[in-house]
């Protein structure tokens, strides 16, 4: 018993968690205000991943202190297990999630019954099941908050002094859950304010007992050496890290355990609840997969600490199970232990903490199990009766439905409570936890199976959890109640009815086992064998099959190309005045404009995608299973059998591929549309430089044309010289006809060419002799470097001089006068032979280098620009590739331009690939 | 870092699924069970823990490559 000199005024305990809840209700409001006005708070990762934290309750709270005071490590495999499962977050975590949202799903209860056909049957049955695993492991949080309240106001028991606070905290957290939990029926809307409450209770809680522990830690005891240092060397505390002879490490209930907690990550209706349903973003799950396992490891840091400190302050006495009056259990440390040092503000701080993994745990299971109970046990009764008929004249069901949810969530926190105040003092806090774990894993089989193996049908699941569960109870509910005296407990020792085999710790004689490892084998075995057992004694029906497709494949079709396994007839007006009555008048219509809008010109047919959309709307309200029979009841609908599934999922695969292969032309037909697109564009430039060039000659030919019209007393001289000018202007005019004529020849692949084998030396020579007399005039010398001879080469002469004698002359162009020198070389050697024309002159600018081959493009700025058409090159160029070689400006380096050309002695190009190398010419090499 | 090809991303997840029983439950853990200390703490804690922490910083790696890279 705590020394009432340490203890605190019952009014300010009561008053700081009072204070400590409406803050919570803040926290709801303001982030609900927030989601109202766009900015949510929850769509975020780090939030996400800290809602996952109402996985830590009470239990672990105190519960875990008290498993480290006797056993060590042992309350680590309920955090070990989690981690490994977030491990697989990001692969399994994720289905569920995409799979729960595109279906609207709003419990594992619908999860499992939309999986197996929409069965009404599996969707109670799991509700049962989470309903019994849950109702005492409610009571244990109001437990727990309860001693923790007496332990500190040092009322050894609560309920004296005029009023309860376990009923009072049990209605607090049922309004705050009636508030934020229910205020959509539709499920699959957010609840805002509720997870962010959640999420600030985890830190809450978090903090809380960092505190405490670093208190104990450092304040009580000079760092962890120290106190592990004492620890160890208390033989009684040493014992709980170091297994011997008498006690051996029990790795089977290790794994056990590790598997349980793994399991029960996902599978418990809370965990369900924050990770499935109350996802914003598949994303986040990336950042929650470490961030959980993350606060869970910071969470069980100072687990160890406290219970070895405590048991070292109070003495080794206080363990469970010694004689003697117990100054402190273990699993209030977290609180006598500030208490006794004489610390009752870090007491109460850390009773917060409590109370927040409390209330956390309760509002969060209570929104999930109303939301089950609701629609799989009470809904489908109603729906039985005649006023709810859907073909009543019943108006609007959504205020009903909302008030059943209501009313479900005020009695199971009464029921949890009434069980608290009826088995509270039976059970230790962290059996009832187990308890709970195990029920839950008994959804592991038909729910993780459903979502990767489509063989799985309604009769395996069904047979699954009736044996997993009723196993579950024999084995372990049963022999808990008969261990807290409440039923003869002669059948533990005996068996039923006298039967040994029947032993329920240890069925057919399995001995060697926990209570807990024996009891979670045999029923995971049951059920998962039965699971997979009998639903392999037959094919899957119609329905099962569609619904596997749908679960397992979720990945494998957008929402588009999704199959819709529905067939009959069905009236717009029916299927409107069904979401009316069960989503309220509003909601009704904003869905089906949505919709409208979706289907586009069409506008609402009656047709399956409609029909499978009301379904699915109707889901998130009411569950798969009573969507289902609503949705029946006012169409006409044909069962489909297996054949016409097969063949719905082909049309689907066959539309998809459809709109692959459409998808795919379109994307040919763009890119040659791009192609042509550019290749007009080139066109157009060619003909504008064309036009531009023609133009210039001519107006010089027509204006001095007209001077000699206008005056025709003009001197003979000046005549003479004008027309002179004509005649140049004039020969400039067909050479540049000729060449565009030459061009497109060439690139149209219908020039003439006359092959024969080629002397190159001679070839060279000649084009040398031939520009002698122009390279004179300008005063350049030409230094021919040839070798003594060169094998033929197969090409037109003709062609080829045309291209040397451009080259020539263009290098004579931009040679300095005098002064001006060009290199004609020839390089011979196995593959080809090289020509290259090097000048002294001012060499190509950078800029310009990568344009020079270009039609019109000219060398030199603008003022000496050149004689010539501007076609040069590009014919050159053209002609040695239709040659089979390359043309090229070889790199600056400073001693003018060097151009230069390859023939291959061999003609390895095909004519197709000179066609395609012309029409691409213009574009720079 | 950038994100990975989902089947590796599979693929690590898994073996990092793996490491974690590995570490954590026999025969492995029997080393653990020994009266070695670590800066005179306990191995069997230590070494949980420490594990626990290796798990965690890889499979925030895994999870926090984006494709920023």
């Amino acid at each position: 018993m705590a020394s009432p000199a340490s203890a605190l005024s019952p009014t300010l305990v009561l008053g700081a968690s009072l204070v400590y809840l409406m803050a919570l209700f803040a926290v709801a409001w303001w982030a609900d205000r927030r989601a109202a006005a766009g900015r949510s708070v929850i769509g975020n990762a780090w939030v996400y991943a800290l809602s996952m934290g109402v996985y830590c309750t009470a239990w672990t709270y105190f519960g875990s202190v008290g498993r480290a005071a006797s056993g060590g490590v042992w309350f680590l495999p309920i955090y070990l297990g989690p981690t490994l499962a977030m491990v697989l977050a990001w692969l399994v975590l994720r289905k569920m999630v995409r799979i729960a949202r595109t279906w609207r799903i709003t419990s594992i209860a619908d999860f499992i019954a939309s999986r197996y056909g929409k069965s009404r049957l599996l969707a109670g049955l799991v509700t049962l099941i989470a309903l019994v695993g849950v109702v005492p492991y409610v009571a244990l949080q109001l437990k727990a908050v309860a001693s923790g309240f007496a332990l500190l106001t040092g009322t050894p028991h609560a309920g004296e002094g005029g009023f309860d606070t376990a009923l009072l905290i049990a209605l607090v957290l049922a309004g705050f859950t009636i508030a934020f939990g229910t205020r959509h029926l539709d499920n699959t809307e957010r609840h805002e304010g509720l997870v962010a409450a959640i999420a600030a209770e985890s830190v809450v809680k978090l903090l809380a007992f960092l505190a405490v522990g670093a208190f104990v830690t450092w304040g009580l005891f000079a760092g962890p050496g120290e106190l592990f240092a004492r620890a160890m060397a208390t033989p009684a505390i040493a014992r709980a890290l170091q297994p011997d002879a008498a006690h051996p490490f029990a790795y089977d209930q290790w794994f056990a355990l590790m598997l349980l907690a793994m399991l029960s990550v996902i599978l418990l209706p809370r965990q369900f609840q924050v990770m499935v349903v109350e996802n914003v973003d598949e994303r986040h799950i990336r950042r929650a997969a470490w961030a959980f396992p993350a606060y869970l490891l910071l969470i069980n840091l100072f687990v160890l600490p406290i219970a070895f400190g405590g048991l070292l302050y109070f003495g080794a006495e206080t363990l469970p199970g010694a004689a003697g009056a117990v100054p402190a259990d273990p699993e209030t440390f977290v609180l006598s232990l500030p208490l006794a040092a004489g610390a009752p503000a870090l007491a109460l701080v850390a009773f917060v903490g409590g109370l927040s993994a409390a209330t956390g745990m309760v509002i969060v299971e209570a929104i999930a199990v109303s939301t089950m109970v609701c629609n799989d046990l009470v809904l489908p009764g109603l729906l039985r009766l005649k006023s709810f008929a859907p073909s009543g004249r019943g108006g609007d069901l959504t205020g009903t439905l909302l008030g059943i949810r209501r009313a479900v969530i005020v009695a199971l926190l009464l029921l949890g409570w009434l069980y608290f105040r009826i088995a509270g003092e039976a059970y230790a806090l962290v059996s009832i936890g187990l308890i709970s774990f195990a029920a839950v894993a008994q959804f592991a089989p038909a729910l993780l199976g459903g979502m990767y193996w489509k063989g799985g049908t309604r009769n395996g699941a069904l047979a699954g959890l009736v044996a997993g569960a009723a196993l579950w109870t024999y084995t372990l509910m049963l022999p808990s109640i008969a261990k807290s005296g409440w039923m003869d407990a002669g059948f533990l020792q005996h068996g039923a009815f006298g039967i040994a085999l029947l032993k329920p710790e240890a069925l057919f004689g399995l001995v060697g086992l926990d209570s807990l490892s024996h009891a979670l084998f045999w029923s995971l075995l049951a059920n998962a064998g039965l699971y997979v057992g009998v639903s392999l004694l037959r094919t899957p029906s119609a329905q099962e099959a569609s619904q596997a497709l749908l679960f397992v494949d979720i990945f494998e079709r957008t929402r588009e190309d999704r199959p819709v396994f529905w067939r009959g007839r069905a009236q717009v007006a029916d299927l409107q005045a069904l979401t009316r009555r069960f989503l309220g008048a509003e909601r009704a219509r904003r869905l089906f404009e949505d919709y409208a809008r979706g289907r586009g010109a069409h506008g609402i047919a009656a047709d399956a995608r409609l029909v499978q959309f009301v379904e699915t709307e109707l889901a998130g309200a009411i569950g798969s299973a009573s969507a289902r029979v609503m949705v029946a009841s006012v169409v006409e609908e044909e069962a489909l059998d297996m054949d016409d599934v097969l063949r719905i999922l082909d049309e689907a695969s066959q539309l998809r591929a459809y709109s692959q292969a459409l998808e795919k032309a379109t994307d040919e037909l763009r890119t040659a549309n791009e192609q042509l697109k550019s290749l007009d564009r080139l066109k157009d430039d060619f003909m504008s430089s064309v036009t531009h060039e023609l133009r210039t000659p001519l107006t010089s030919i027509r204006a001095l044309a007209e001077l000699m019209v206008d005056d025709v007393e003009m001197p003979a001289a000046q005549r003479q010289q004008f027309l002179g000018i004509m005649v140049a202007e004039t020969e400039r005019l067909s050479r540049l006809v000729n060449q565009v004529l030459d061009m497109a020849k060439i690139e149209s692949g219908h020039a003439d060419w006359h092959n024969t084998d080629v002397d190159l030396v001679a070839l060279l020579q000649q084009a040398a002799q031939t520009v002698q007399e122009m390279l004179r005039e300008r005063g350049a010398v030409l230094d021919l470097q040839l070798p003594p001879a060169s094998p033929p080469l197969r090409a037109d002469p003709d062609r080829l001089m045309q291209v040397l004698l451009n080259l020539l002359s263009n290098a004579a162009k931009f040679v300095p006068s005098p002064g001006g020198r060009i290199v004609l070389r020839l390089r011979v050697d196995a593959t080809g032979a090289t020509v290259e024309v090097q000048d002294n002159g001012p060499g190509v600018p950078e800029a310009q280098r990568a344009l020079i081959f270009e039609k019109f493009r000219q060398g030199g700025d603008a003022d000496h620009r050149p004689q010539g058409t501007g076609l040069g090159l590009p014919i050159s160029r053209q002609i040695v590739e239709h040659l089979g070689g390359r043309m090229e400006l070889r790199p600056d380096i400073g001693q003018g331009a060097c151009f230069a050309f390859t023939l291959p002695w061999t003609r390895s190009t095909e004519p197709a690939r000179d066609r395609a190398a012309a029409a691409t010419a213009g574009d720079p090499k | 870092m950038t994100r990975l090809p989902e089947h590796l991303l599979t693929q690590r997840l898994l073996a990092l699924f793996a490491a974690g029983w590995l570490l954590w439950d026999f025969p492995l853990l029997r080393l653990w069970l020994s009266e070695a200390t670590v800066f005179g703490l306990p191995l069997l804690p230590v070494a949980l823990f420490g594990a626990w922490a290796l798990l965690i910083v890889l499979l925030a790696r895994l999870m926090e490559a984006r494709d920023e890279g």
